[in-house]
């Protein structure tokens, strides 16, 4: 059962093989694109389970025994994120079979999706400094090629700066891995654990943490970083916007909260003071320039970044009960924000736009997209009992335990401007009648949305509800996690036999 | 040599941000070029220099001899050159395509629209 680790290695990459056999059957990339998602989804479950009930999952890749070779680990936390990772796999690459355009999905669209959830995937279960570097270049790649794909002008535009910032972070990152490999002699993560908790010069270290905070910073999108994110977001098809909004972001805060977890908190400095303060302005900026926007996408683009704030925020708490926050919170935010793109794909679907001002009345000719609409939107602004309340909840309890009364005055403070633009968006989209001098923005229109577009996001919306109900099993789930990282000696331990 | 290449590093560094910040989207390509080379060289100065031989193990034997070079920058330094290429690759193909699409090179001429 160890191999099974491999699988959601394996699984993409077979994707991508059979995708390419297959090269005049569209319908059959198709099948086989949902086909691995799925899969992958599956034994994103059974790996949760295995780790839920037997601890800690090692694989050490060939049997290179472990600070030499490649391990591949899976802790709680890892299981949480395939989790959802597999989720958000499979219900966008549903999703997408309603909403990519035929010329899009025939240049290899679920190639690149697949082996974006294959380097997605890599990150979350590689326990290797080095091996992480390499999978977010595989992820970083893929979606270079996803944000591009179509060639648009504005999707140039937006690719430009996408690549040109992605690329300055993975530098970065190597960088940092490459001096922390100068100083320490390893890469391996339980290995560095070690070492760096007995080293004498710990002050050395600081600039390979630093160093490491500003590229996962750059790919988290957190306060001073954020900037791509919403010049590049809103460009690409919607599909793949909900996809990277859910996953890529989350994936430069799981390193984040990883390593600095694992590493670089326990050695002390100045580290959670700055997280308290970037997670706080990320949440206030990311929040008030959302606030002022008009445009669907953007408007969620720029929420992207104030609900990041909310996981550094966790971080920074550095309790039992932050860092399970902070993991809860990621995941009802990845499940919702996804929601939230889908939902905004399917207006500009019968609407032809995504500018608020040129739209209007949708809850009278679609109540029920109103209603998927308000589930991911509440969840997001924190309305009892979906997920997002139970998360800002833990997290402000957490807040005032640990006394960081400002950062968590904070936080509150932005869950209800959230709630604010969410209304913005009901009000302007669903509420408001039809403008009727909008009538000539409206070029494409094609008045039904197809099962493949309701299905998923109908999925995501009872797993934020779910989310909320069965709060209890999630939690349990989240302490766990947080747990095993603030207690690292089981995950080196699993590592490195003894 | 370290203080050689430290040296090297540094001003591949400067050339690299100083090119990134100008307009031009060319100069942002080589910009990132120099940046990378720079990344790359502080990694195989990070694994240290040493006079030894390469690490390669002496046929019939199971273990290398004394003192060999340490492989690990040097394979990080292939991995990310790899990476390296085919991304500066693909951004060449896409500033190609921009100023097919957009007519100029110049990025304070894109205005939102």
């Amino acid at each position: 059962m160890e191999n099974l680790l491999m699988l959601p290695l394996v699984l993409p990459v077979l994707a991508a093989i059979v995708s390419l056999f297959a090269k005049n059957s569209l319908n059959f990339r198709k099948v086989s694109g949902v086909f691995f998602t799925l899969a992958q989804f599956v034994v994103a479950i059974m790996i949760l389970v295995k780790v839920y009930r037997d601890g800690i999952q090692v694989l050490q890749v060939g049997s290179w025994a472990a600070p030499f070779g490649i391990t591949l680990v899976a802790d709680m936390f890892s299981a949480i994120m395939l989790f959802f990772a597999g989720l958000i796999g499979f219900t966008v690459s549903v999703y997408a079979l309603g909403m990519m355009d035929e010329r899009r999905l025939k240049f290899h669209f679920y190639l690149l999706f697949n082996i974006l959830l294959l380097g997605v995937n890599g990150a979350f279960i590689t326990g290797d400094v080095f091996n992480l570097y390499v999978w977010f270049e595989v992820m970083l790649i893929s979606s270079f090629v996803l944000v591009t794909l179509g060639g648009e002008r504005k999707q140039l535009e937006g690719a430009v700066k996408y690549v040109t910032i992605n690329m300055v972070s993975s530098m970065l990152f190597l960088a940092a891995a490459g001096l922390l490999y100068g100083k320490m002699g390893t890469l391996n993560m339980a290995d560095l654990a070690v070492k760096l908790q007995n080293t004498s010069s710990s002050n050395l270290v600081n600039s390979s943490a630093m160093l490491f905070f500003i590229a996962f910073g750059i790919k988290a999108a957190v306060f001073p970083f954020f900037f791509w994110l919403p010049a590049s977001y809103h460009t690409p098809p919607v599909a793949v916007t909900a996809l990277f909004a859910g996953l890529l972001t989350k994936v430069g805060v799981y390193a984040m909260i990883r390593f600095f977890t694992l590493f670089f908190i326990p050695l002390g400095g100045i580290w959670k003071e700055l997280f308290l303060v970037t997670g706080g302005l990320t949440m206030l900026i990311g929040v008030f320039t959302a606030a002022s926007q008009y445009d669907i996408r953007r408007i969620l683009s720029f929420h992207i970044i104030s609900q990041i704030g909310y996981m550094i925020m966790g971080l920074g708490f550095f309790t039992p009960l932050g860092i399970a926050g902070a993991i809860y919170y990621m995941g009802h935010n990845i499940v919702a924000k996804t929601n939230t793109f889908m939902v905004g794909g399917m207006v500009s679907k019968l609407k032809g736009t995504f500018e608020l001002k040129s739209i209007g009345g949708l809850y009278k000719t679609h109540p029920y997209l109103a209603l998927l609409f308000v589930v991911p939107a509440f969840a997001l602004a924190g309305v009892p009992p979906l997920s997002g309340f139970f998360g800002k909840f833990i997290l402000v309890k957490a807040g005032f335990d640990s006394h960081h009364f400002l950062v968590t005055a904070i936080s509150l403070f932005v869950g209800l401007i959230t709630l604010f633009s969410m209304i913005k968006i009901w009000n302007e989209g669903f509420w408001k009648k039809q403008p009727e001098d909008a009538e000539e923005v409206i070029t494409y229109q094609e008045k039904k949305l197809g099962f493949a577009m309701i299905f998923p996001s109908v999925v995501l919306a009872l797993f934020s509800i779910g989310m909320g109900v069965a709060v209890g099993f999630f939690f349990d789930l989240c302490m766990t996690a947080a747990h095993q990282l603030l207690e690292p000696s089981s995950y080196i331990k699993a590592v490195l036999g003894n | 040599m370290e203080i050689i290449l430290a040296i090297v590093i540094g001003v591949l560094y400067a050339a690299g941000v100083y090119l990134l910040l100008r307009r031009s989207i060319v100069k942002l390509i080589l910009g990132l070029i120099f940046f990378s080379h720079a990344t790359n060289l502080l990694v195989f100065l990070a694994g240290s220099l040493s006079k030894v031989s390469p690490p390669f193990v002496q046929e019939g034997q199971e273990v290398a001899q004394a003192s060999v070079a340490d492989p690990l920058p040097q394979a990080l330094v292939l991995t990310s050159l790899v990476i390296g290429f085919g991304i500066t690759a693909f951004a060449l193909v896409l500033i190609y395509r921009f100023y097919q699409s957009s007519g100029t090179v110049d990025f304070d001429q894109l205005k939102e629209d």
